[in-house]
């Protein structure tokens, strides 16, 4: 389960070394456009030092690698697939693309003999991406899809606006590919860094459309995003309420019930049970 | 000897013996206040007045140090000294900046031989970490160097007064003039006790108001060119930081507070100058706003963003024993609840009811702190003068909350030792430390510890948390410190809570 995802450039070692004590659910490590590509292997290198040497509880690992289309992905990908890392985060993914790194990691998982299995977040950042979506998101390594609204724009030739109409229709088919395959649904960074109010109004409006997470590119934007796509303290306390009632003994052959004049039938009492799971692991 | 620390204390002083102890200590001593006869006051000249009184060798000197780092008058007086080669001086400064650097001569020719002060950095500082100053420097606190000075412990023969703003009679205030520095609060208990008080001013006027320095205790006036240079009052940064580390530092300090149960209506804080601080005052002030809390007071040091929040309505009061900035300046003329106090008032702990025993909280810095909660703001880890206590300790002790901010790990040094290099605030009167990542809770403080048992902040023991540092860093080797000592820590009681020892000089 994801809220929150920080792109952190993987050539800074100072911002290495705090890149778990923000409280987001997930670190990327940008390989890609962070780097200069002079620097590329001087930061794959730091990188891959600093998760040899570091541990982390509870932060998913995330390797932004170069887009398969380079002359840097197999280098990335040979030494930064390892029971270090979580996921493999892939730039401009395509169905073909995405499959194809799918194989990849299959292969050097294999020969590693690692103990994880790698999955892959592919952004969705070209119209064919957008196009090709749900076959993107079908695929079984794939765990969740980030919008990357910044290359669409380019892609689409339109402006990113405050607004988001421009991207409005791939994040709903983001939001529909991810829920059609049970995996999570990524919003796009918010650039603006200074501006919190604006970092608000973008996360609940991608909320409101159905996606579960959302990446940042600045440390003080995570809160805000933690904030926002947490269940409220009075979700959590209903949820409890309606946990209690189901267990009593009573209340466990009934199809449905209400608590507080409420209906509560079976897919209120699952929503119920995720919102608990998640304040327990997000320690709300 | 040792002290209650286990610290090394030279044989001819009082040592530490713990907060207990200092509990006990009510009596206060005080001397005659030494009022004027002179009617005739001005005096044409530094160097006339050092034929007029005289100043000779061996005598002690005294100045504030409201002006900071644009001050002037301390280096006319060295200028002084040096000119008439006068030997074994004493100076006791309030506190030394760099722009002090001729004093550096001064110490290496033994024209100056001691000094007592509550904070030095720069070049005087570095001179005497490496041993040229002939006897020990002593570091006072804000509110030890007022309770010195009243019970005779620290005598001063000529306290020189900076005013940027005074009449004929020597009747005068920071507050307006073209060096305005604001409260003068440091130097009131040398205005009442020197044996000679001089005002050194750029600003004579006929209507003063208000009045923080009394004529009746001045002799001396001296009108000069300019007292220093107004853009070196400012400490620090004026703005909240922006480094998402910090941040994290100062929202998780208002979380603390909160869920201590002191972020209500009445609350009193202080914070200090510098980004952290800044940062910690501006969640604040959010939490405030958004629960509409009205607290009683802020104190100390006031900036900018403390004015902001009186003005706001979010502080009632503001007690200023210096200002870090010149918004906090001309806060003074404008606000009558931003009120003038003198350093007694703030912390002298002999005082009836000094400011920093009613304050709720308290954030304070640390260079190093350690298992026991000892912390350091004097030395830095290699032992070299960087800063001292001025109100540190003093608010340590009074708050009913005092929290220390810090980075667990800056530039891979770590900040929590095992023991610090220098102990410049007892463990005993430091109750929390809240570093990026995670919260340490003094043991002593169970109350607290109860409190915080269903938090969901990451709250660990301070060993844990040097753990972590050390899984960064690997142990750091500590630095070996030489067997000369140049300096002691005198805490507020008047007793030595450390030793400060010799370092090498870096040009040899």
């Amino acid at each position: 389960m994801r809220r929150s995802l920080l792109f952190i450039p993987a050539n800074s070692p100072a911002m290495l070394q705090n890149a778990d004590v923000f409280n987001a659910d997930g670190v990327i490590f940008d390989l890609e456009d962070a780097v200069l590509v002079s620097e590329k292997d001087a930061a794959l290198s730091l990188v891959s030092e600093y998760l040899k040497k570091f541990k982390f509880d509870n932060l998913e690992i995330i390797i932004r690698i170069n887009g398969l289309d380079t002359p840097f992905s197999k280098d990335d990908l040979d030494c930064i697939v390892n029971d270090h890392i979580n996921t493999i985060m892939l730039p401009k993914a395509t169905y073909e693309n995405t499959l194809e790194l799918s194989k990849i990691i299959q292969k050097i998982e294999k020969q590693k003999k690692l103990k994880k299995k790698i999955s892959i977040i592919p952004i969705i950042e070209l119209a064919k991406s957008v196009i090709e979506v749900n076959q993107i998101a079908s695929v079984a390594r794939v765990s969740g899809l980030l919008l990357g609204g910044e290359d669409l724009a380019t892609d689409l030739e339109v402006d990113r606006t405050e607004e988001g109409l421009e991207i409005l229709l791939s994040r709903s088919m983001v939001v529909l590919a991810a829920k059609a395959n049970q995996i999570d649904a990524i919003d796009t960074p918010y650039i603006k860094t200074q501006n919190e109010e604006g970092l608000l109004k973008d996360a609940k409006k991608a909320k409101g459309l159905g996606m579960n997470a959302k990446s940042c590119i600045h440390p003080n934007q995570i809160d805000v995003i933690n904030q926002v796509f947490s269940p409220s303290e009075q979700e959590i306390e209903d949820a409890k309420k309606i946990i209690q009632v189901i267990s009593d003994e009573k209340n466990k052959q009934k199809g449905a019930f209400s608590i507080d004049g409420k209906m509560i039938d079976k897919p209120i009492i699952e929503r119920a049970q995720k919102i608990l799971k998640k304040a327990k692991d997000w320690n709300l | 000897m040792r002290n209650a620390l286990n610290r090394f204390v030279p044989d001819e002083m009082l040592p530490y013996q713990g907060l207990k102890h200092f509990k006990q200590l009510k009596t206060r001593k005080c001397i005659p206040e030494v009022l004027t006869k002179n009617t005739d006051k001005s005096v044409s000249s530094i160097s006339a007045l050092f034929d007029l009184i005289p100043i000779k060798d061996g005598m002690t000197l005294s100045f504030h140090h409201h002006l900071r780092n644009g001050d002037a008058v301390l280096n006319m007086v060295a200028h002084e000294i040096k000119k008439r080669n006068l030997k074994n001086m004493t100076l006791a400064p309030s506190s030394i900046f760099p722009i002090h650097e001729p004093l550096v001569e001064l110490i290496k020719s033994k024209n100056v031989t001691q000094i007592i002060t509550n904070y030095m950095n720069g070049p005087v500082a570095d001179a005497i970490s490496q041993g040229y100053l002939e006897k020990v420097v002593i570091m006072d606190t804000h509110g030890g160097r007022p309770q010195a000075i009243e019970s005779g412990a620290l005598q001063i023969d000529v306290a020189f007064i900076a005013v940027p703003n005074c009449d004929s009679s020597g009747n005068g205030n920071g507050i307006y003039g073209k060096n305005a520095c604001g409260s003068l609060g440091y130097s009131i208990a040398d205005m009442k006790y020197a044996k000679h008080k001089v005002v050194v001013t750029d600003e004579i006027h006929q209507e003063i108001n208000p009045i923080e320095i009394e004529a009746k205790y001045i002799d001396y006036i001296i009108k000069v060119d300019t007292i220093g240079d107004i853009s070196g009052i400012v400490s620090g940064t004026t703005k909240p930081t922006k480094d998402p580390v910090q941040l994290k530092i100062a929202k998780d300090t208002v979380r603390l507070i909160e869920e201590l149960g002191y972020l209500k209506d009445d609350m009193s804080f202080q914070t200090g100058a510098g980004g952290t601080s800044l940062a910690v005052a501006d969640e604040l002030k959010k939490k405030m706003i958004k629960y509409n809390i009205k607290g009683s007071f802020a104190s100390g040091g006031i900036t900018s963003y403390l004015v902001q929040m009186h003005e706001i309505g979010l502080f009632k009061d503001l007690y200023d024993v210096q200002c870090f900035d010149h918004e906090a300046i001309s806060s003074l003329s404008r606000n009558i609840n931003h009120h003038l106090m003198s350093a007694s008032k703030y912390a002298n702990p002999y005082e009836l009811n000094p400011i920093v025993n009613d304050l709720d909280v308290v954030i304070l810095g640390a260079t190093e702190i350690d298992l026991d909660f000892n912390v350091n703001v004097t030395t830095d880890s290699n032992g070299k003068i960087i800063g001292g206590s001025g109100g540190h300790s003093d608010t340590a002790y009074g708050a009913k909350l005092c929290i220390i901010t810090t980075n667990l790990v800056k530039s891979r040094t770590i900040m929590i030792k095992n023991q610090v290099t220098t102990i410049t605030t007892p463990g005993e009167s430091v109750d929390c430390l809240v570093t990026e990542r995670g919260i340490a809770i003094n043991p002593l403080r169970k109350d607290l510890i109860e409190k915080l048992k269903d938090s969901k902040l990451n709250i660990l023991p301070i060993e844990k948390l040097l753990e972590k540092a050390y899984q960064m860093t690997g142990v750091p080797k500590d630095k070996e410190k030489s067997n000369q000592i140049i300096g002691v820590v005198r805490y507020r009681d008047g007793s030595i809570i450390d030793s400060i020892y010799r370092i090498e000089d870096d040009k040899s």
